[in-house]
């Protein structure tokens, strides 16, 4: 497991920090972040993804909405560069705009449920006495709780509220990440839980509190660092389980309105026609996948970078 | 440990209790009534859907309702289906045996593949073999079931034609037939739902492994003279193993509570499609039924993952 | 035309060289009557029903299974508390009604040995009464003879309010009397032009008395029976798990001696609409598979496969637009909507007569229902007669334009428009359906370019369709200031179905919303053509009455009619079915055959 037996004292990060530090230990990170080459293009690809949609539909002259009959499911061409679905309306048009959403849904569910989990299972796994049964069975709870009717309740109780605060989309916005991220922490819960339990016993935890280290101080410093491994690889199956499950709750009624043509939409809309018009499902679900894909990378190149251990 | 484990089960007790009178709750307040059809059917006076409502219970409040429902269940009684009028316990005993076998056979599936291509791929990180299968794996999950399901279904039964794809529980045929007729219209649904968990599985393993490799106990051992076998499955595995653990515990009440897209395309009548057919008529007892029992397994798998974990790790105490 | 000639006839009919239909066309022309000559068939022998399919195996067996693909699985097999359609198809199967209707709307007997009219003396002069004659030598699955006690018996199951059976609604009113063995007399409380409703088709299935006779009641849930059917059907019940699989063999007593062509049966049930119909059509792993609600476009592709064909048959369901007159913004003694309360802009007829104008209802039809609908502008449309020749619809962007302008509502910066202050903005709810949100978009925009600003909005189908007082988004609620849906006829006449515009059904908070009229829009010369049509016995009458209610509704703009929805079937090449839109599918799958 991460962290086990260290042979020599002195490769532990916090323990023995280095005498002397040219360089501050953000720009160090960064340092060897760039060097991480699949890292850097997943930038690069993220920012493409997150510009096309932000901008994009400033360039695109072709509304979302136009329908146009004489041109359902066409191919791509130059005219409509990613197709039509069927009833004649431009894909790259509806890709962008729903993009948005998409990957601010993805994005922020991803980081509500990431945080949640990670707060609770690192206090349940530092916990020697009540916390840890109280909180796992929160966990247990959430667990168990039948999410369709779950989400009926929901809309039922706090539609009309959250639209009154925010107006129509970004109530459904909070609502929709709130959604998500609440329900969806328990695995990472489950999982910071058990590397906790597993490196709260370690040399190196032992080490520190030796030297007076306060709880908060040894979750933070020295245990969570070391259980990011599972968090990471969590963290980006989120995003794409985020930008898939935002469809569903769409045919819930919960979702944004169904005009709205979010990435995951845009694949479920597709699926009936994967055989005559198979372009409708590719650019949405490519784009799902780069972005998962752009993610996880990230997300690798930031744990070497933070990991003092390997030379770079 | 005995203590440990009497004393965790004890607590399990009034803390089920608690999540059933929670989930009962959230039932009752959910919106949608079991008698929607009706309501819509003009041939039926609102007196007549007054009167069916009252005598199901509904107008009674939820707290007598819980307690009604809380004395059968300890006496074993399960409740009955307002949609089937049939007892809760029989619908349920109908579909276990396909929902363990489709849902069973795919977790094994996913992790044949995902150990071995975890670790293997994490020993040789970056090489050609490990971007294939993360590449792979990244498509895996991006790609919903309803998708693949459906990519299957076009390429196996309707192109080629090899494959039923639709999962009949009574297959009119006897011997050696019967277990290749169940494995031709098996294989498609184990297959989409088996790969979608091997391909996230396969992510956590190859992270954990690789968390562990450059240890420098893994060192230690290589230099000991230890073959590359031992090292890898001795040493590295099993220390690699707590955050598999935790995932297949969080999987394992799911081989029960079934995998809702993928019965749904394929017509396999597990307790997924009880559940949601039952959600979508608003048939409470039978939604109760199911996930309470599915919360009695969430605490008892949390529990021997907590077992285990003390196996794999044994100084972690849980005092 | 002489004995002799009709004799012959009736030998041709008998040897399957003529069609009942064309025998009955032939009587007709002499001057016999359609009833008439269908019962010189039956004195005569000749297997009643399949007026629509004729029947052409000789014997019984022999075709090997049927097996039937219902993408809703039916939950269980008592068909008096059917909840809905897929229910109704099972347990069809096993029971009988005494008469079915058949896809032009005629009344079909199956229990009953004739359809009683005037000139047999089946129906009374003050149209009170009607007297079954019952099919002698019918057999129940267990062997025991059917009687007229099976029928009076089903009449005190079903009126029963404790047995809380969904068909209730039939039978609470009337008294059945057992004239013999086999005559049973339905007597109404006043005279009722359309009568053809307890015992016919599916609220009319049959109960043996000897099997619930001891379940009656509060008891009636306990009934072994409710998922065990023993009744006069063409199949006998073999094995049924619920909301999975039905499966039945052949009753080799059916009282039509030829009947069923099939030896067994399967009914499978579960997935959706869009893979039934590629089981059928593109596999051909099932025979048949019921109401194919997919778009056109996909159904068309999935028919080049060439192993099945789709067929649809017309019904009086509607899918149509409500515009709410009424505020759903204000809240009033507890409730929005109210009737005490007026629509900012609705109330203007200009406003929903532009909106009108802006359904462009040729391209829904076109591009998105295809043979599922037919584009119309009358609420009723089937059977024939009851259709108003007078309403027409119209896609004209520019008409509606000047309407709006002549009215007074101008266009803001924003581009939509206003008067008063008041904006065009409107709230437009469905429930969840692709082709309901393909619909939606279509009217918004067009309804964009007039200046109109739509927000859509759709509510999962279980909570919009439930009958549930604290939710704000069923549809009988109407919070929002247009509403689509598809309201269902279940019977080839409108009557009932048309008490959803009387002023006594609006739907309020009093009666808890369960009032049947949504729009909550009325008119006292609607409510007194209604009433009026109630009594009325002269069938021409009767009908231009009901058709006076229709129009009432449509030309106030209220309610804007879409689609006359058809129910779609897909079937393999060689299957010979039949199906109705006034009637369940299975109403004569005794006579269905393989070519």
């Amino acid at each position: 497991m991460a962290g086990s037996t260290l042979a020599s004292p002195s490769v532990d990060p916090v323990v023995a920090a280095p005498a002397s530090a040219p360089v501050s230990p953000g720009r160090e990170t960064w340092r060897r972040f760039r060097r991480h080459k699949l890292a850097m293009i997943s930038t690069f690809v993220l920012a493409f993804l997150v510009l096309g949609v932000v901008i994009g539909p400033w360039l695109w002259p072709i509304p979302i909405n136009d329908i146009d009959f004489s041109a359902q499911l066409h191919g791509p061409s130059w005219e409509h560069p990613l197709g039509t679905d069927d009833l004649g309306q431009d894909i790259l048009a509806r890709m962008m705009y729903g993009g948005r959403i998409s990957l601010a849904v993805g994005l922020a569910a991803m980081i509500v449920a990431t945080i949640v989990g990670v707060i609770i299972g690192a206090f349940a796994g530092m916990s020697r006495k009540y916390a840890d049964p109280a909180l796992m069975w929160v966990t247990d709870l959430f667990l168990s709780l039948p999410q369709l009717p779950l989400l009926l309740l929901v809309i039922y109780l706090f539609r009309e509220q959250l639209k009154a605060l925010f107006g129509v989309e970004g109530g459904v916005f909070v609502l929709i990440v709130v959604v998500i991220g609440g329900l969806r922490w328990m695995p990472v819960a489950r999982l910071v839980r058990a590397q906790f339990l597993s490196l709260r016993e370690k040399e190196f935890v032992e080490a520190a509190r030796a030297q007076g280290a306060t709880k908060l101080r040894q979750m933070v410093a020295h245990i969570l660092p070391n259980a990011l491994g599972p968090v990471i690889v969590a963290a980006t199956i989120e995003v794409s389980a985020a930008i898939i499950a935002e469809s569903t709750l769409s045919f819930l009624g919960l979702g944004f309105p169904p005009d709205i043509p979010t990435w995951g939409r845009l694949l479920f809309d597709a699926k009936d026609h994967l055989d005559s018009a198979p372009h409708w499902a590719l650019f949405p679900g490519a784009s799902i996948f780069l972005t998962v894909l752009s993610i996880n990378f990230i997300g690798d190149g930031l744990r070497d970078a933070l990991d003092p251990r390997r030379v770079i | 440990m005995a203590t440990y484990l009497i004393r965790r089960l004890l607590i399990a007790i009034p803390s089920l209790l608690g999540i059933s009178l929670i989930l009962f709750t959230v039932l009752a307040l959910a919106p949608g009534d079991p008698f929607s059809e009706m309501a819509t059917n003009p041939n039926v006076p609102p007196e007549v859907r007054e009167a069916i409502r009252a005598s199901f219970g509904l107008n009674d409040p939820i707290l007598v309702r819980y307690l009604r429902w809380l004395s059968a269940m300890v006496q074993g009684d399960w409740g009955f289906s307002f949609a089937s009028r049939i007892n809760v316990d029989t619908l349920i005993l109908q579909r276990l045996p396909t929902t363990l076998f489709v849902v069973g056979s795919s977790q094994i599936l996913a992790l044949c593949v995902a150990l071995p291509v975890g670790i293997y791929a994490a020993t040789r990180p970056y090489s050609v073999f490990d971007q294939i299968a993360n590449t792979l794996a990244f498509v895996g999950f991006s790609l919903p079931t309803f998708f693949t399901g459906l990519l299957f279904i076009l390429i196996f039964s309707v192109s080629l034609d090899w494959f039923p794809f639709v999962y009949r529980s009574d297959i009119a045929a006897t011997g050696w037939r019967w277990y290749w007729e169940m494995f031709r219209q098996a294989i498609m649904p184990i297959t989409v739902l088996g790969l979608f968990q091997a391909a996230s599985y396969t992510r956590y393993v190859r992270s954990s492994v690789l968390d562990v490799i450059r240890l420098d106990y893994v060192t230690t051992a290589r230099a000991k003279g230890l073959s590359e076998r031992k090292v890898t499955l001795r040493h590295i595995t099993r220390n690699a193993l707590i955050p598999v653990v935790t995932l297949v515990a969080l999987q394992m009440p799911a081989v029960f509570g079934g995998a809702l897209v993928t019965e749904q395309i394929f017509r396999v009548p597990g307790i997924g499609s009880l559940l949601i057919d039952a959600i979508l008529a608003n048939d409470t007892p039978v939604i109760m039924a199911v996930t309470f029992v599915f919360a009695c397994l969430v605490v008892l798998f949390n529990l021997i993952a907590d077992v285990l974990y003390g196996w794999l790790d044994p100084r972690i105490s849980f005092s | 035309m002489k004995d002799t000639e009709i004799r012959g006839l009736i030998a041709d009919v008998k040897e399957g060289s003529l069609s009942r239909r064309s025998f009955i066309k032939r009587m007709a022309a002499v001057g016999i009557a359609a009833p008439i000559a269908s019962q010189i068939l039956v004195w005569n022998d000749v297997a009643m029903a399949n007026a629509t399919l004729p029947y052409k195996p000789t014997k019984a067996g022999g075709a090997g299974p049927l097996k039937i693909l219902l993408w809703q699985a039916p939950t269980l097999l008592n068909p008096h508390f059917a909840s809905g359609t897929k229910d109704q198809i099972a347990s069809r199967i096993f029971y009988e009604p005494l008469a079915g209707w058949d896809k032009e709307g005629n009344l079909i007997p199956c229990l009953a040995a004739e359809v009683p009219t005037k000139a047999n003396g089946g129906l009374s002069a003050d149209g009170t009464t009607v007297t079954w004659k019952l099919k002698p030598g019918v057999k129940w699955h267990d062997g025991k003879p059917f009687t007229a006690d099976d029928v009076v018996f089903t009449w005190q199951y079903a009126k029963d309010p404790a047995t809380a059976a969904y068909t209730t609604g039939s039978y609470k009113d009337i008294k059945v009397e057992k004239v013999d063995d086999l005559t049973v007399k339905v007597v109404f409380t006043q005279p009722t032009p359309f009568w053809a409703d307890p015992f016919v088709a599916t609220v009319g299935q049959i109960l043996p008395k000897h099997r619930f006779a001891d379940y009656v009641g509060a008891k009636s849930r306990e009934a072994p029976d409710n998922l065990k059917p023993i009744g006069t059907g063409p199949y006998k019940f073999t094995d049924f798990k619920p909301g999975d699989i039905l499966t039945g063999e052949r009753f080799a007593d059916y009282h039509i001696k030829n009947q069923p062509a099939f030896d067994s049966i399967e009914v499978k049930g579960g997935g959706d609409a869009v893979s039934a119909a590629r089981a059928v059509l593109q596999t051909g792993e099932y025979d048949y598979a019921w109401n194919l609600q997919v778009e056109e476009e996909v159904l068309k592709r999935m028919e080049t496969g060439g192993r099945g064909k789709t067929s649809a048959v017309a019904s009086g369901d509607i899918e149509f637009i409500i515009l709410n007159t009424t505020d759903p913004n204000t809240e009033v003694d507890g409730e929005r909507s109210s009737v005490k309360t007026k629509h900012p802009t609705l109330s203007d007829p200009a406003v929903r007569k532009a909106i009108n104008l802006l359904i462009d209802r040729d391209s829904i039809q076109k591009f998105i229902y295809g043979r599922g609908g037919t584009a119309t502008a009358s609420f009723v449309n089937e059977p024939k007669q009851f259709k108003s020749t007078k309403l027409k619809y119209e896609f004209s962007i520019d008409k509606a334009n000047k309407i709006l302008d002549e009215a007074g509502w101008k266009k803001g910066s924003d581009g939509v428009r206003e008067k008063d202050g008041k904006k065009l903005k409107y709230v437009y709810q469905t429930s969840i359906n692709a082709p309901r949100q393909k619909t939606q978009a279509i009217i918004k925009q067009a309804c964009q370019k007039a200046g109109i600003e739509l927000e859509l909005k759709s509510v999962t189908a279980s909570v919009f369709f439930s009958s549930d007082v604290a939710n704000p988004d069923t549809y009988t609620k109407l919070y929002c200031d247009m509403e689509m849906y598809t309201t269902t006829q279940p019977q080839p006449d409108p009557e009932r179905f048309l008490n959803q515009f009387t002023s006594w059904e609006i739907a309020s908070k009093e009666n808890k919303w369960l009032g049947r009229n949504v729009s909550r829009y009325s008119d006292p010369e609607a409510d007194k053509a209604y009433k009026a049509a109630q009594g009325e016995l002269d069938p021409a009458k009767r009908a231009a009455l009901l058709i006076k209610v229709n129009e009432i509704f449509c030309e106030a703009n209220v309610i804007l009619p879409l689609l006359s929805r058809t129910r779609v079937a897909a079937a393999a090449n060689n299957l010979m079915h039949d199906h109705s839109g006034w009637d369940v599918d299975s109403w004569n799958i005794a006579a269905w055959y393989r070519t």
